[in-house]
This record gives C-alpha cells, sequence and structure tokens, in this order.
C-alpha cells in the first residue's frame, strides 16, 4: 500500500509538468502582446522606452525555451510570478482566492452528499414511488440547466422578487459579492454571511447533486439484489442496518469515482458560479485571467488546480480501499 | 433443481426444432426492431425523442416560423416584456427574441452535433488503437488523456476560444478537441475485453488486417455504449458552448446563440427576466431532451440493466 501511494504520488509529477507545460505554450501562443498589456492596455500606444524597460523586466526579449525554462526554475520554488494587470504577487492572490473557493465548495460538498445521498438511497429503496419518479425528472432536470441560467433563476426568486415586492428583511439573501466575510471555525458563516453564501453553495452544488443522486439510486438498485444483503437480513439485522451497513456502503464506491472524476466538472461549474455571483474565487479568478491574458496568474492558478485534481484522484483510488476490503491496492492483480 | 434443468431445454427444444418456427420469429425481428419496442415504453425517452424532432424542425424551418430576422430592430421597444407582437418581447436594442431563440436553434445544433462528431472520431480512433494493441501505445495514449483530463476542461476550453478568436467553427474545434477523454476511455475499456472473444481469435486466424479486425469486427459490437454516450455528449456540448458564450468567449453578437443571449441580458435581470428566461429555456430544453433519449437509448439496448 505505501509502495503504492508512493508510486502514484510520482505520476503526478510528469502529469502536473506536461499540462502545465501544454498550457505555457497555448497562452503564449494567444494573440495580444502582454507588454503592451502590462504598459497599460492594449488600445493606447504607450512609450516605446516604457515598453524595453517592461520587456526587459520580465523577459520577454528572451527566446521562447529560456522563457520556458525560467518560468519552471520559478514555478519550482512556489514563486509564482506577478499579475501583468496590477503586478499583485500569484502567490497571495492563489492564498486569498483559495481562501474564498475552499470556503464554497465545502458547502457544496456538504450539500451534494447529504441530499445527493440520501435522495438516491430513498428513491432506490422506494423504486418506481411518486417520490422516485420525481427524483428521476429533477434530476434530470437539475443536469440539463445551465449553472449560469440556475444562478440567475435563484438570484431572481430569492433576491430580487423579494427586493422589489418588499418582503421582510429576513427573507432577502444577497446575490453578489462575498458579504461581510464573517466566519467561525473557518467555514461555519457568522452574522449576515449566510445570506450572502447560500445561493452560490446551492447553485455550485446543482450538478454533482444531481449526478450523486442518480448515481447511489443505480448502484443501490444493484446492491440490494446482492446475496449478501439477503444474507443479512436472514440473520436478524434489522432492515436499516441492512441497508446502511451492508448497502450502502458497497453502494457507495461508483458514486465516489463519479464524484472524483466529476472534479472537472465541478471546477467549470465553480467558474460559472463565483462569475454570476461575483464571489471572489478561484473560479472568477481564472475566467477573468485567461479572457483578460493575464499569464501568470491564469498559470499559477491552474496549477493550483491540477495538482488538487490530481491529489483528489488520488484519494478516490484509495478510498475504494477503505469501501471496499476485497481490493488491494498495488497487490497482485493489475492496479 | 436438476429436474427443471432437463426438463427446462428439453422442451424448449422439442417446441422450436420441428417447423422451425420459433428461429423464423427471432430471425425476423431483428435487434433494431427490438430496441425501438423497448425505446417506445420509456415515456421519458419518447418526450426527449418528441422534443428534438421539434428542435430539428425548428432549425430547418428557422426562416419560415421566425417572425422576424435576428438582426431587424424596432425603435423605441427596447426590452419590452412578452406580448402579441413579439412573443418572447424584445431584447437590449429592440430586437424580436422569438426570432433570435428560433435561429439559436441552428446554432445550438450545428454546433453540438459536429463538436461531438469531432470528439468521437478522435475518441474513437485513439481509444481503438490502445484498447487493441495495448503496449507502449497504450501507456502513450493513456498518459496523454490523464494530461489533459487534469487540465480543468474550461480552462482549456477557454484560452483555446481566446486563441483562435470568436466564432461558431472556433467553439466547434474547442469542443471538439476537448470532448474525447470520455469516449476514448470507454472505447478503449470495450476493446480491451472484446479483442480477448473467440471471434477475434477466429478473424485472426483468418488471417485478416489488424485493421480490418478493429473496425469491422470488434467495433460493431463496441458500438451500444459509443451511441448512448455520443447522445449525451451533445447535450453537454450545447450546455458547454452556452458556458463559453457566457464567458465571453464563444460566437459574438449577432450570432443567436442561446448562452450569449441569456450573457447579454444578465444585467437586465430585474426589469426584465425574460431576457434570460426564453433563451435559457431553450438551453435547458434541448440538453434535457438529448439526456432522456440517451437514458432511453442505454436502457434499450440493454436490457439487463433494467
Amino acid at each position: 500500500m505505501p509502495s503504492y501511494i508512493f508510486r502514484r504520488l510520482l505520476l503526478i509529477i510528469p502529469t502536473v509538468f506536461l499540462a502545465l507545460s501544454f498550457l505555457f505554450f497555448l497562452f503564449f501562443a494567444l494573440p495580444g502582446d502582454p507588454v503592451n498589456l502590462i504598459a497599460g492596455g492594449a488600445d493606447r500606444t504607450p512609450n516605446p522606452i516604457v515598453l524595453q524597460q517592461i520587456e526587459e523586466r520580465y523577459g520577454f526579449d528572451d527566446p521562447l525555451p529560456v522563457q520556458f525554462a525560467n518560468y519552471w526554475q520559478r514555478t519550482v520554488t512556489w514563486d509564482l510570478g506577478e499579475s501583468y494587470l496590477n503586478r499583485q504577487s500569484v502567490n497571495d492572490i492563489l492564498g486569498e482566492k483559495a481562501v474564498n473557493s475552499l470556503r464554497l465548495a465545502i458547502w457544496a460538498i456538504i450539500i451534494e452528499v447529504i441530499v445527493g445521498i440520501a435522495v438516491g438511497l430513498v428513491s432506490a429503496i422506494r423504486r418506481y414511488s411518486v417520490a422516485d419518479r420525481m427524483t428521476t425528472i429533477v434530476t434530470a432536470g437539475a443536469s440539463a440547466v445551465p449553472v449560469f441560467v440556475l444562478g440567475f433563476i435563484l438570484q431572481y426568486g430569492f433576491a430580487v422578487v423579494p427586493n422589489l415586492n418588499d418582503w421582510p428583511e429576513w427573507a432577502r439573501l444577497r446575490t453578489s459579492r462575498l458579504g461581510p466575510d464573517t466566519w467561525a471555525f473557518f467555514f461555519i458563516p457568522t452574522g449576515e454571511q449566510w445570506r450572502y453564501l447560500i445561493l452560490p453553495a446551492i447553485t455550485l452544488a446543482s450538478v454533482s447533486t444531481a449526478l450523486a443522486a442518480r448515481m447511489t439510486r443505480g448502484s443501490m438498485l444493484e446492491v440490494l439484489r446482492a446475496d449478501y444483503m439477503r444474507t443479512a437480513r436472514a440473520k436478524g439485522l434489522k432492515e436499516r442496518q441492512v441497508v446502511a451497513r451492508h448497502g450502502l456502503r458497497n453502494a457507495m464506491l461508483p458514486v465516489i469515482t463519479l464524484i472524483g472524476i466529476d472534479f472537472g466538472t465541478v471546477i467549470g461549474a465553480a467558474v460559472l458560479t463565483e462569475t454570476v455571483f461575483s464571489w471572489p474565487g478561484l473560479g472568477s479568478e481564472i475566467a477573468r485571467s485567461v479572457v483578460g491574458r493575464d499569464l501568470p496568474v491564469a498559470l499559477g492558478l491552474t496549477l493550483a488546480v491540477v495538482v488538487a485534481y490530481s491529489f483528489i484522484n488520488l484519494l478516490v483510488d484509495l478510498s475504494y480501499a477503505w469501501f471496499d476490503p476485497r481490493i488491494r491496492l498495488g497487490g497482485g492483480e493489475a492496479s | 433443481m436438476t429436474a427443471i434443468d432437463q426438463v427446462g431445454p428439453g422442451t424448449a427444444l422439442e417446441a422450436a426444432e420441428p417447423g422451425g418456427e420459433l428461429t423464423d420469429v427471432a430471425a425476423a425481428r431483428p435487434l433494431r426492431k427490438d430496441v425501438w419496442r423497448r425505446f417506445k415504453r420509456n415515456r421519458l425517452a419518447m418526450v426527449g425523442l418528441f422534443l428534438i424532432v421539434i428542435l430539428v424542425l425548428t432549425a430547418v424551418f428557422a426562416s419560415v416560423i421566425a417572425p422576424y430576422t435576428i438582426t431587424q430592430r424596432f425603435s423605441g421597444e427596447f426590452r419590452e416584456g412578452p406580448s402579441g407582437n413579439h412573443w418572447f418581447g424584445t431584447d437590449l436594442i429592440g430586437r424580436d427574441v422569438f426570432s433570435r431563440v428560433v435561429y439559436g436553434a441552428r446554432v445550438s445544433l450545428k454546433i453540438g452535433i459536429a463538436a461531438t462528431a469531432i470528439a468521437l472520431v478522435i475518441g474513437l480512433a485513439l481509444g481503438a488503437v490502445a484498447g487493441f494493441f495495448g503496449g507502449r501505445l497504450e501507456t502513450l495514449i493513456m498518459r496523454l488523456t490523464d494530461v489533459f483530463l487534469a487540465i480543468p476542461y474550461i480552462v482549456l476550453a477557454v484560452a483555446i476560444a481566446a486563441l483562435l478568436g470568436r466564432s461558431e467553427n472556433t467553439v466547434i474545434i474547442v469542443l471538439g478537441f476537448t470532448g474525447w477523454l470520455g469516449i476514448c476511455r470507454i472505447v478503449r475499456s470495450s476493446f480491451l475485453s472484446l479483442k480477448q472473444l473467440e471471434y477475434v481469435e477466429a478473424a485472426t486466424a483468418l488471417g485478416y488486417s489488424k485493421w480490418r479486425i478493429m473496425f469491422r469486427h470488434i467495433l460493431p459490437n463496441a458500438l451500444q455504449p459509443i451511441i448512448v454516450y455520443g447522445t449525451i455528449a451533445v447535450g453537454s456540448v450545447i450546455l458547454s458552448e452556452a458556458a463559453l458564450s457566457f464567458l465571453g468567449v464563444g460566437p459574438q453578437d449577432p450570432t443567436p446563440a442561446w448562452g450569449l443571449m441569456v450573457s447579454d441580458g444578465k444585467s437586465q435581470l430585474p426589469v426584465a427576466p425574460h431576457l434570460l428566461f426564453f433563451p435559457g429555456m431553450a438551453i435547458f430544453s434541448t440538453v434535457l431532451a438529448f439526456v432522456f433519449v440517451g437514458d432511453g437509448l442505454r436502457d434499450a439496448l440493454d436490457p439487463k440493466l433494467k
């Protein structure tokens, strides 16, 4: 097991390196001269002396391979450079935005796990009931509605309408920006903060919650037919225990794979959600920097996301062994 | 137990053999018909199919259905709500939203189908090669998909779109060249298991070429998950197109892309929610239709799953 983890960790390095290098050259080929951007915008014609100074300072006059080597030399020492737009250090931006994204993500995951698994479980146990049919339709709907459209619908229903119709203050939610930024235990909103958090958290959770529910249902239906379920009932366990301990635990395997694989979708959803709600997190910052050609910010934040993604994949694989003791990682059979 | 086992096949044999009737019936009802019969029973799938038919008709006959063109402006009628003249209201600069949504069906379908086709071809080719040949080639291809999977899809898409400039064709290329990862994995695993079956061995013994075995013998048997995945993929591509438009890297303004219309209307949410509602509903029902049909196809193609 430890050697397996070690091998997987080693494998992360080339993956991250290749992914980031690919993006480096891709961003480099982007039209729009970064020198102009730093000097104050693409439309103006800045002083040529200023341009030259900038070129020297950022090393734009070096040939591409040299710049590439320099980029990795800096990145390896965890110096992500500074923003072309406002000279802010990318390390600082990353630290600041990652915290906001993490808080939002924690709540989205809480919603996904509780609602998704509960709905899927009930749906599977009461198969073909009205609740099950509703679940099928609602989850299909939730995965078909564009994240940003859902965000706007929630904004309209819970913030715009209450404000237009003078609803009591407690019923109004906020739709934009971070809010007072007051938290207890890192992620529990205090004071007015919950009004700002709740809509983006639901929006971010929507797609993956629907997927988790569908997956739990399907997987649970399969497990319910298994022989060991009959055995568990036969030895006199309460139905509750049968479902929770023997059923759900075994049914979780594909659900966890899905949650792991689905991380890319979650990032996409985060980009859209944070943009819609002006939530100052990694997602909205990545969208802003890529569209605005702010190369160091785009690469730096993407690096963080790529590394996080690789680790999550590793965790997903490791959790298999925990959920299903029959799986021995790195053992005899091909891993 | 044993008694039943002995009686069971025997009776079936007796019933089938003499007249050869059973075999005739089985031959007269090909797989396609069987699939269609099961598909028809699935109400949601039929709703989805119905929506797709409407969508295709809308796209084909857009110029007949839409009362106005996509650029025609009505001066003095800015962001007005739905009315008899303008069923879906008018937008910020006085264009008829209904006409634009109708023409938008063309944009979405074109992007959805073209991008999915590109993704399928790439994913199929790479997945088939990886699964069939194995070895170094497989390692190389699977590492490549790992690398691309590690890059958040939306970052890649936005970067390529920003590189190539904003147009419908750019979106097709972006989504086509970023969407093949899933299909590549599916095809690879199908090929991995199918290549060990006897009929492949038989084909090899007959001296057929590897390419012939791959595409004439194995591929037809690996088609089911590809069909299902492809159908659902059209929906997800349309969803991604909307997201790219929303982020400002999709098609440009006069193009009636639904995502772009939602994006343009977002600042007007309090005063003119219809600007978001109608194009948003169009995206929603289109994607939903493809999901329903995809799910229906999966159940119909593989009855064991139910």
